[in-house]
């Protein structure tokens, strides 16, 4: 895939994301899209390279904050430990 | 190599503030998220890495309720489940349907697609009942491991530990089983988008109580749904005096 495509691709990604975080999508949205929209002019493909991994990260790191988000939740709910 | 099945139930998101109709006869579930139960999410995942290591052939998750119960089978095939079986059941008798009417149809379908072991969540975070497991194991005769917390396969055995009140049990267990997972047995994994897409493709199977010779008309009538009682807030006092005087005034000193 094209460089392009895959920047496009990690913001529909993220977007999917977005659809579970915590304050509501529509905050998630507007925070993603200025921070994509900060860098619509970069052109280094190396620095371009380095946001995508990044994106990439970032959803790690979503994927991380649910994961313990709904177990933390359970594990108040149901056990007393 | 076993074949398993595991039931995974459409509950409203664990996120959401529920909130009880004023009418007292459930609670309200129009233009709520819902998702998976998050117990079974667990038990889908433990079926999945069954299938990962080799142990297991094929998947098939089931789940009975109106429509958009189709929507969680499709986060369990984008997990990896083979197949999904949709149980069509709506309207009022949704509304009555209990652990009684699903572990049937449960044990049906674990005859009918020959499964070898069974694992659902120990519980639906919507009624905490607790109850589809075991009466699934009464229904087949099968032997059942409740609260698993880690499920190691034998050559023609399982041995489950048990999440039992303070402490850990384990025990060794014949197959064919069921099992119901507890919190702590596997983290799982997030139903990603390309997965979602590729679990279009796979397929769901569409049944009715009455395919399964299940009679799911009501056991129960829901009499009235009300809120827990709300907390009093608390009250700062001034000193340690006013403090004593208001415990002994409560009685509790």
């Amino acid at each position: 895939m094209s460089q392009k495509g895959r920047v496009k691709n990690l913001y529909k990604t993220l977007l999917y994301y977005g659809k579970d975080w915590p304050n509501g999508y529509d905050y998630f949205r507007t925070r993603l899209h200025k921070v994509f929209l900060k860098n619509k002019d970069e052109v280094d493909p190396e620095k371009i390279e380095k946001m995508i991994k990044h994106g990439e990260f970032v959803i790690k790191e979503i994927e991380a904050l649910y994961m313990l988000k709904k177990y933390r939740t359970m594990k108040r709910r149901y056990y007393n430990d | 190599m076993a074949r398993v099945l595991v039931g995974v139930k459409r509950v409203i998101d664990y996120a959401v503030k529920i909130r009880v109709k004023p009418d007292k006869t459930g609670v309200v579930t129009d233009g709520v998220k819902h998702s998976m139960n998050p117990f079974d999410e667990i038990a889908v995942e433990e079926a999945v890495r069954l299938k990962e290591k080799k142990i297991a052939s094929e998947i098939i998750a089931v789940s009975c309720g109106p429509a958009q119960s189709q929507e969680v089978l499709r986060t369990a095939l984008a997990m990896g489940v083979d197949k999904g079986i949709h149980v069509e059941i709506s309207g009022p008798e949704y509304k009555t349907l209990q652990p009684l009417h699903v572990s049937k149809i449960l044990a049906k379908i674990a005859q009918n697609e020959k499964v070898d072991l069974v694992i659902v969540g120990k519980q639906a975070i919507d009624d905490d009942c607790n109850q589809t497991a075991q009466m699934t194991a009464g229904f087949l005769d099968w032997s059942q491991a409740t609260f698993a917390s880690k499920i190691e396969k034998g050559d023609n055995d399982i041995t489950v530990t048990r999440e039992i009140d303070g402490g850990l049990e384990v025990i060794k267990s014949k197959l064919p089983a069921v099992v119901s997972a507890d919190l702590r047995l596997n983290e799982p994994r997030y139903a990603t988008l390309p997965n979602i897409m590729k679990a279009k493709k796979k397929p769901i199977q569409k049944l009715t109580p009455k395919d399964l010779g299940v009679d799911v008309s009501p056991r129960i009538k829901i009499v009235s749904v009300e809120e827990p009682p709300t907390k009093q807030p608390g009250q700062i006092v001034p000193d340690v005096d006013t403090l004593i005087a208001k415990l002994k005034d409560a009685g509790l000193c």
